[in-house]
């Protein structure tokens, strides 16, 4: 399969086929990947971050430097062309000249695919908007595949903001590719999108939603829990109350199956307790790793290089 | 001469978009990016009655001939106007409506939060998912435009 200068830019994108390839690719990757250190020595990565961002555009310039690569860029609009008011198809022109591929995160949706049409390098989706941050939901795929040994057939909870979170959006469009069953839990205010429930149904994906996780903890195989957004709420007493119910503890997980897995794409603020970080529920912390191996197949990937 | 015509008389070349939704005839100049400023001899007809469909509108615009290209936008908000061009006061060609399988520079994406809402130099693309009722797809932030949604664009 050749993603040689291919963009990454919509989980949607993508074929069951080519997520598969690249699961395949971080895997072997993640035996030997001291074997790939000096690959990028002669490419620059471009990480161009509209949105302030930790965690990704750390995860990205770790995997662009362990294969030998650099990298320029910046990682908030302030001081940069943007804050001149140059438009981003501006900036991805110019930054084209100095770079070999381009890292964007961007508060505006369809952000990546504008910039993907006006170069001829390819770009990478750090996260747009709400909808698409398509490396994590590789990420999430491949730390269930790991963790799990296998996708198809598991039952997976989505918990938490199902409406807003972009991580959420992302993987529910890439596990539509997969036999699973999903199971969305969420405050009535947070739900899921008809949009996407609609691109489910059309997809055969078993769907059950419900807002009270104890009526299902029994039942699922991987619990995928995302942060409760404040701002969302109007009433702040409302906010509280609800945060409450949604929070992991360990006697949360009295009825949860022994292998169950607790994944989260952090940051972690109050909904998963510390004390179940010591459980072998949690994968959180492995799943940044996960994600550091996936960004370096992909990068590689796009730069021509086959992983065996 | 009937009601109708003492309305507005026949023309003798140009275009005659009939049956449009009624109070969309204005709607409809706008999406063909009629201003009035070009010149040209427009007759509009707002809430007519029609045998068909109770009220309608009617658009005349004289010694212009509409590309098919340009006439498919309109079935975004009138889908059953019907268009006969004319040439010396007779019906010379009748353009069905056709809804093309990508619609480009119209309408706005519904998404605020869309790329296309933000000042960027780009046109709106979009793929149409469903005609009937009509829904569109943008290509850059995926989301669904519906037929109602277009309708608040006006």
């Amino acid at each position: 399969m050749d993603f040689k200068n291919k963009s990454i830019i919509s989980i949607r994108d993508m074929k069951r086929e080519e997520i598969d390839y690249i699961i395949k690719s971080a895997e072997i990757l993640h035996e030997n990947w001291r074997n790939y250190t000096n690959y990028l020595s002669d490419k620059i990565l471009g990480t161009l971050f509209f949105e302030p961002s930790t965690r990704t555009r750390i995860s990205f310039e770790t995997a662009m430097k362990r294969l030998g690569g650099m990298v320029v860029g910046f990682s908030a609009p302030e001081g940069s062309s943007l804050a001149k008011g140059e438009n981003l198809i501006d900036t991805v022109r110019v930054v084209e000249n100095y770079c070999d591929a381009i890292v964007l995160r961007h508060p505006l949706e369809g952000a990546a695919r504008l910039a993907a049409k006006y170069v001829k390098i390819p770009v990478i989706n750090a996260g747009t908007g709400a909808e698409e941050h398509p490396t994590q939901a590789l990420l999430d795929l491949y730390t269930i595949f790991k963790e799990k040994g296998t996708i198809d057939g598991l039952n997976i909870a989505l918990l938490g903001d199902l409406k807003y979170g972009r991580t959420i959006h992302s993987l529910t469009y890439a596990l539509s590719n997969y036999k699973v069953k999903l199971t969305l839990v969420s405050p009535p205010l947070m739900k899921i999108r008809e949009e996407i429930m609609e691109d489910l149904r059309n997809n055969k994906i078993e769907v059950k939603e419900t807002s009270n996780l104890d009526d299902v903890i029994s039942e699922i195989d991987v619990l995928y829990v995302t942060r409760i957004q404040r701002e969302r709420f109007a009433d702040p007493t409302e906010y509280e109350r609800v945060k409450g119910s949604y929070r992991i503890e360990l006697k949360t997980l009295k009825n949860a199956k022994k292998d169950l897995i607790i994944m989260h794409p952090l940051p972690r603020l109050e909904e998963i307790s510390q004390e179940v970080d010591y459980t072998n529920h949690a994968v959180y912390f492995k799943q940044v790793k996960y994600g550091l191996i996936v960004r370096m197949a992909i990068l590689l990937l796009i730069f021509g290089f086959e992983i065996k | 001469m009937s009601e109708q015509e003492l309305r507005i008389r026949k023309i003798r070349n140009g275009t005659v978009i009939d049956h449009i939704t009624a109070g969309n005839a204005l709607n409809v100049m706008k999406i063909l990016g009629l201003t009035g400023k070009e010149g040209l001899v427009i007759s509009v007809a707002i809430n007519v009655p029609s045998s068909k469909y109770g009220r309608k509108d009617i658009l005349k615009i004289e010694e212009r001939e509409l590309k098919q290209d340009e006439v498919n936008k309109i079935i975004l908000i009138a889908p059953n106007a019907t268009i006969n061009i004319i040439k010396d006061y007779q019906v010379i060609d009748k353009k069905r409506l056709k809804l093309p399988a990508e619609l480009k520079g119209f309408p706005k994406c519904v998404n605020p939060n869309c790329i296309t809402n933000s000042g960027e130099p780009v046109e709106t693309e979009f793929y149409v998912i469903q005609n009937e009722p009509l829904r569109l797809r943008c290509k850059y932030c995926q989301r669904v435009t519906s037929q109602d949604d277009i309708f608040k664009q006006f």
